[in-house]
């Protein structure tokens, strides 16, 4: 993961509550494999309306969504942060986050701020009557930048640290490699193991009736 | 001070604890794997030359981007074929038991796994699925992840997490005829809304969460993240341990006991203290359906569309009337008239056997609307297999619906059972998006009870808006789903 510490880029203000997953990337964009190329599936719904905000040009090269509150809501894929990453954008703000998307957005060095509603206000309100403003997030001092107005966001410390270390957390994990075997070693002879398979009894499967 | 389940069962997982704010490391005792979600996982040990630490506490089925039809034929969609094939690529190279499409352990995830008896309380669930939270109804601290922490799991089957606040959610009464577990929970995120939940595992109990059935139990955790919580959890009772006695994975003989022994104290203890409190009472309820684009957007159905301008925070009122036009109702419309085009039954919130069996009590002997479709998925092969052997399939047929192969199908619509735009759903399933169920398709949540109603009347209803049952029912509606 890159290490990040500050981001200047252009604004985009998406006046919106609510975006749910299922926006940000609509199910059908999911079936592929890579871990890359989403950019085009981006807010697919929305992008064929011309008045849609990525569609302005002034926004269009766009590196940071100012959106409205309980961004990221519904399911847990990680595709909505790839999607946004390979579009471009580096920091989302929005005064709450899903968990499960704040939670991808840290493992993929997507920046989500967290700010309080009414200055998301007075940035949405700058980003709309200047199109193309830049906005400076810096995450040493926890600040976002717009035009003349300064505002503090939120984020846990130790997803701070891990972005800007730029730290994988399967590396950190396998330090500590022995206590996960320690800790097996107590596993109580009651709880489940897959394998080997223990199956009900085993049934002639065709498909159901067709459809009449 | 006493402990709270959650936290319970937190503590018992913890293989290194965190300090200086750095998160504990716990332990996962399960983790459920499929198609969409883990082949960029896979593809991450492959590169760092990671094997999957514990391949015998993992499963994978394929649900998500499965037909539904033809399933013994090659899957049309190349890219949906090329992404199961990936999974049973992975699941050869990693050793992952896996359960295909035609297996008659093949279904949705969530229902897959109880059904083996491998969910069970105490334990940590996890799964790149945020219905994930299904597992809770069992005592399981149970919750979706996202595809970096599923490369996480597999390759040391511990997962980094900050604690989570506790909410109690007291559910005292008992349900009147006609509303079900899927009324309870709709009217609770209807409450909370849909970020309230945000930061929380919500603790089930009361009177009324008792009396549930483990399918029923599952309904209600299955859509705690429809309210913003990771996990929703029950404590562990009789009626847990009398649904996994004697399944595939259950503990046997002497570590049957202590499993029991152990299950027996997990509960919130009397003074635990909770972050949060939501008190309802069941007998409250009527059935419970959506308007809007997100699933804290409900009401009783005997309601009307919301009235924009009668809402006075603009934020909110500015939500409803974007929802409202989405969703092309006309504000102050009564919902019991707005007619559907699909009645969708199915998901892991409403696709198992005491499901089906609900809907086919209503609808045994009778037609379906003219105007409508119906579809009926149920949410695994054995689910199939259990309906066809009672009979449910031929009363399904007889009624006009169609009757599918299991997998999450319409819930989620990347298969190709998806609405047309601008077709309206009456659907059992979580979400009520836009175009969740298909680009510019239009969805309201309901239960299973309503879902039946619809189907037979074409307008959104509820058993009380049926005809008097005299002589027309030979099965008595199961109520407590």
């Amino acid at each position: 993961m890159e290490k990040f510490s500050q981001h200047t880029g252009v604004g985009v203000p998406l006046r919106r509550s609510n975006v749910d997953t299922d926006q940000i990337i609509p199910a059908v964009y999911l079936k592929r494999v890579t871990r890359t190329g989403f950019e085009d599936a981006l807010f697919a719904a929305w992008r064929g309306d011309p008045e849609f905000v990525l569609n302005q040009p002034a926004y269009a090269t766009g590196s940071v969504l100012v959106a409205g509150p309980d961004f990221g809501t519904g399911s847990s894929r990680e595709h909505a942060v790839w999607a946004l990453k390979d579009y471009g954008f580096k920091v989302v703000i929005s005064a709450r986050f899903a968990d499960i998307f704040r939670g991808n957005s840290g493992k993929q060095g997507l920046l989500a701020a967290t700010c309080a509603p009414e200055d998301i206000e007075l940035i949405w309100k700058i980003l709309e009557t200047t199109p193309g403003t830049a906005v400076t997030v810096d995450l040493e001092s926890r600040t976002v930048t717009c035009d003349d107005v300064v505002v503090a966001f939120q984020i846990d410390d130790y997803t701070r640290w891990r972005l800007m270390e730029g730290l994988d957390d399967i590396g950190l994990t396998l330090n500590h490699a022995d206590e996960i075997t320690a800790f097996e070693a107590t596993r109580a002879a009651w709880r489940p193991r897959t394998l080997p398979a223990k199956h009900l009894a085993s049934v002639e499967i065709e498909a159901a009736r067709p459809v009449r | 001070m006493g402990g709270t389940l959650a936290e319970k069962v937190w503590d018992a997982h913890i293989v290194r604890r965190g300090s200086d704010g750095a998160p504990d490391l716990l332990y996962i005792d399960l983790h459920l794997v499929h198609e969409v979600t883990s082949p960029q996982a896979f593809e991450g040990l492959r590169l760092a030359g990671r094997p999957v630490r514990r391949p015998d506490l993992t499963i994978a089925t394929e649900d998500h981007n499965t037909p539904t039809l033809d399933i013994d034929r090659p899957i049309a969609d190349l890219t949906s074929r090329t992404q199961i094939q990936t999974l049973r690529n992975n699941a050869v190279e990693f050793g992952i038991r896996l359960h295909s499409l035609g297996d008659a352990d093949q279904g949705i995830v969530h229902v897959v796994g109880p059904q083996l008896g491998l969910t069970m309380p105490g334990l940590t669930v996890v799964c790149g699925d945020s219905h994930t939270s299904t597992h809770g109804a069992f005592g399981a601290l149970a919750f979706g992840i996202g595809t970096s922490e599923v490369e996480h799991v597999l390759a040391t089957q511990t997962l980094p997490l900050s604690p989570f606040k506790t909410m109690a959610i007291t559910i005292d009464g008992a349900l009147r005829p006609g509303t079900t577990a899927k009324d309870i929970i709709l009217a609770v995120i209807a409450k909370i809304g849909t970020g309230g939940g945000q930061g929380y595992v919500l603790e089930y109990r009361g009177e009324a969460i008792r009396a549930l059935s483990m399918e029923a139990r599952m309904t209600i955790c299955n859509m705690s993240i429809e309210a913003g919580a990771r996990a929703g959890m029950i404590a562990p009772d009789a009626t847990t341990a009398e649904y996994l006695k004697g399944r595939p994975h259950a503990p046997e003989g002497v570590d049957w006991d202590e499993a029991l022994a152990y299950w027996s104290t997990l509960k919130s203890d009397d003074d635990a203290v909770f972050d949060a409190e939501v008190v309802l009472d069941a007998g409250d309820l009527e059935p419970f359906v959506t308007w809007g684009t997100n699933p804290g957007q409900g009401l009783p159905l005997s309601a009307n569309v919301p009235i924009p301008a009668e809402i006075a925070d603009p934020g909110d009122r500015a939500t409803a009337e974007r929802a409202i036009e989405y969703m092309a109702l006309t504000p102050g419309t009564p919902l019991r008239d707005i007619a559907v085009d699909t009645v969708f039954i199915g998901s892991c919130t409403n696709g198992r056997i005491e499901d089906l069996r609900a809907v086919a009590a209503v609808i045994e002997g009778k037609h379906k609307a003219d105007t409508l479709r119906v579809l009926v998925v149920p949410g695994s092969a054995r689910v199939r297999l259990q309906a066809e052997a009672e009979g449910l399939d031929q009363i399904f047929l007889d009624f006009g619906a169609e009757w599918r192969n299991a997998g999450c199908s319409m819930c989620l619509g990347m298969n190709p059972d998806q609405l047309a735009p601008g077709e309206r759903s009456a659907s059992t399933s979580n979400r009520n998006f836009e175009g969740r169920q298909g680009k510019g398709g239009r969805t309201h949540l309901v239960s299973p009870l309503v879902a039946a109603a619809t189907a037979i009347r074409g307008t959104l209803s509820s058993l009380a808006d049926l005809p008097s049952p005299a002589g027309a029912h030979a099965r008595t509606p199961v109520t407590n789903l």
